[in-house]
């Protein structure tokens, strides 16, 4: 017990650290995944086969695989970072951006299909048909699995840990190392401050849920 | 479901489209060539690095992959093996209708389902001091098996109450009737999200890797470990077969989606087109 207290700096810049990158590239694959599902959906052939080539091999790639290759491939490759901390955003956001694509596309998919039919034919292009009624609307369906995909993204992160980049667990493991009398208090510190992220992210989705479906 | 974004292209956006799809190809081929540039002034394209594969040596690396592979899938079997009936059983207690029983499933389940998967791992590794596949295999019953009793219950929930009132109506007890009753009928429609679910078991057995459990990916650090010239193509091997056993799962998950769909539309949608028929009063359209 004593070694959860004693280790408390550790924790908090780990847990500031896992933070950083949870919100870097949970930014990154929101704007990325928005955008993929635009592509997804657009008009233009080529970009809808790169979306769908893009969605599928990212979500069936095991996050360790994409870690591996932005930590440990690409520097042998000659594509040197000065920290580990750009590979676990580039490995986090690119496999998070495929999946808010998914629930981005499912969301537009649940707009009913009169309005983007009114929408048409009162003039609207596709770009203003998608901007102005269907993504607005689509937003309401989108925000608990975005939100479920948040509290996947700060687990997720803690890959990161056991790619050079010292997060929480990434000090879980240092600390075990040094705690070898007190491995099991580290690991259930450790644990206590990423649900003190993922709880309450997990109590906000049922929140928002419950919300939208009394408006649907 | 898309094309109702846009009009059927005319001559104009036929011509646009095609434009735009050249333009992208062009984009996208050239970020490939560009790829395709860095990686050969590395020299990934030599046949020194690939002809490990087909030359004499070639056995012994593919056993080593194979081996792998094996692993893999063992510790996604046996996790899925255990994980599938401790599910059912954490949906019962879960769903349960003693509050002192159902209360700290609830927060049993929260508290796993809040937990990154590799931390469970490490700490049944360095806790228990068990083997790395123990430690990986528990962790992934523990994290699972939280996800399958979820989508149990969301299944069950989504039966219509008639089913457990006519069991418990006909004489069976609650537990007969959720195992009879409510469990076929919620496993049969979450059937999809379940198998969608093993992909995700598939894809963390990697996170073995962490642990030095000799799964795929840890055979191709090893290969690359021995000869550093070799991590490219070890680790495109290795990630193309993680890929391809992955997109088969998927293709079933989708497929049981598209047969069980068809089977309900066979039912409802054709009695609901009959009532349309002989009604043929166009209503207002629901939202």
């Amino acid at each position: 017990m004593d070694a959860i207290f004693e280790s408390l700096p550790q924790y908090w810049d780990g847990f500031l650290r896992t933070l950083f990158l949870a919100v870097v590239s949970g930014v990154i694959a929101l704007a990325a995944g928005t955008l993929l599902a635009a592509m997804r959906v657009s008009p233009v052939a080529a970009l809808r086969g790169f979306s769908t080539f893009y969605v599928e091999v990212a979500r069936n790639t095991p996050l360790t695989i994409i870690f591996f290759f932005s930590a440990i491939v690409l520097p042998r490759l000659g594509v040197k970072f000065e920290q580990f901390e750009v590979a676990a955003i580039i490995a986090l956001s690119s496999y998070t951006a495929a999946f808010v694509a998914e629930a981005v596309r499912s969301g537009v998919n649940s707009v009913p299909v009169g309005q983007a039919e009114a929408a048409r034919s009162i003039g609207m292009t596709f770009t203003q048909v998608l901007g102005l009624v269907v993504l607005p609307q689509a937003v309401r369906t989108v925000v608990p699995p975005l939100i479920n995909i948040m509290i996947a993204l700060v687990k997720n992160s803690s890959v990161a840990g056991a790619f050079f980049v010292l997060e929480l667990f990434g000090y879980g493991l240092q600390l075990s190392n040094s705690h070898g009398d007190a491995v099991m208090w580290i690991l259930i510190g450790v644990a206590f401050f990423y649900l003190l992220i993922t709880v309450p992210l997990g109590l906000l989705a049922h929140f928002v849920e419950k919300k939208v479906a009394i408006a649907r | 479901m898309t094309s109702v974004l846009y009009d059927v292209p005319g001559p104009k956006a036929r011509r646009v489209s095609l434009i735009g799809s050249i333009v992208g190809s062009i984009i996208i081929a050239g970020g490939v060539v560009g790829a395709i540039v860095i990686l050969s002034s590395q020299g990934i394209f030599n046949a020194s690095r690939w002809e490990v594969f087909v030359n004499e040596s070639a056995k012994d690396v593919w056993t080593q992959l194979g081996y792998g592979v094996l692993a893999t899938l063992q510790a996604a079997g046996v996790a899925a093996l255990i994980a599938f009936p401790l599910g059912v059983a954490l949906c019962l207690l879960r769903i349960s209708l003693i509050s002192w029983i159902r209360v700290p499933t609830q927060v049993v389940l929260e508290f796993l389902r809040g937990m990154p998967v590799v931390l469970m791992i490490l700490f049944v590794l360095l806790v228990f001091a068990t083997s790395p596949f123990v430690a990986v295999v528990s962790g992934l019953v523990l994290y699972n098996a939280a996800i399958f009793a979820e989508i149990l219950r969301a299944g069950i929930q989504s039966l219509p109450r008639g089913q457990r009132e006519a069991g418990l109506a006909i004489g069976l007890r609650s537990f007969q009737s959720r195992m009879s009753i409510e469990f076929p009928q919620a496993i049969r429609r979450m059937l999809p999200s379940l198998v969608a679910q093993l992909v995700v078991l598939l894809k963390d057995t990697s996170l073995g890797y962490i642990v030095a459990y000799e799964e795929l990916l840890r055979k191709v650090k090893l290969i690359s470990d021995l000869e550093p010239s070799l991590l490219f193509s070890a680790f495109f091997v290795g990630a193309a077969i993680y890929i391809l056993i992955n997109l088969s799962v998927s293709r079933l998950a989708i497929w049981i989606e598209k047969r069980g769909s068809k089977k309900a539309a066979g039912g409802m949608a054709s009695a609901i087109k009959t009532v349309d028929l002989e009604v043929n009063v166009p209503g207002p359209e629901k939202k």
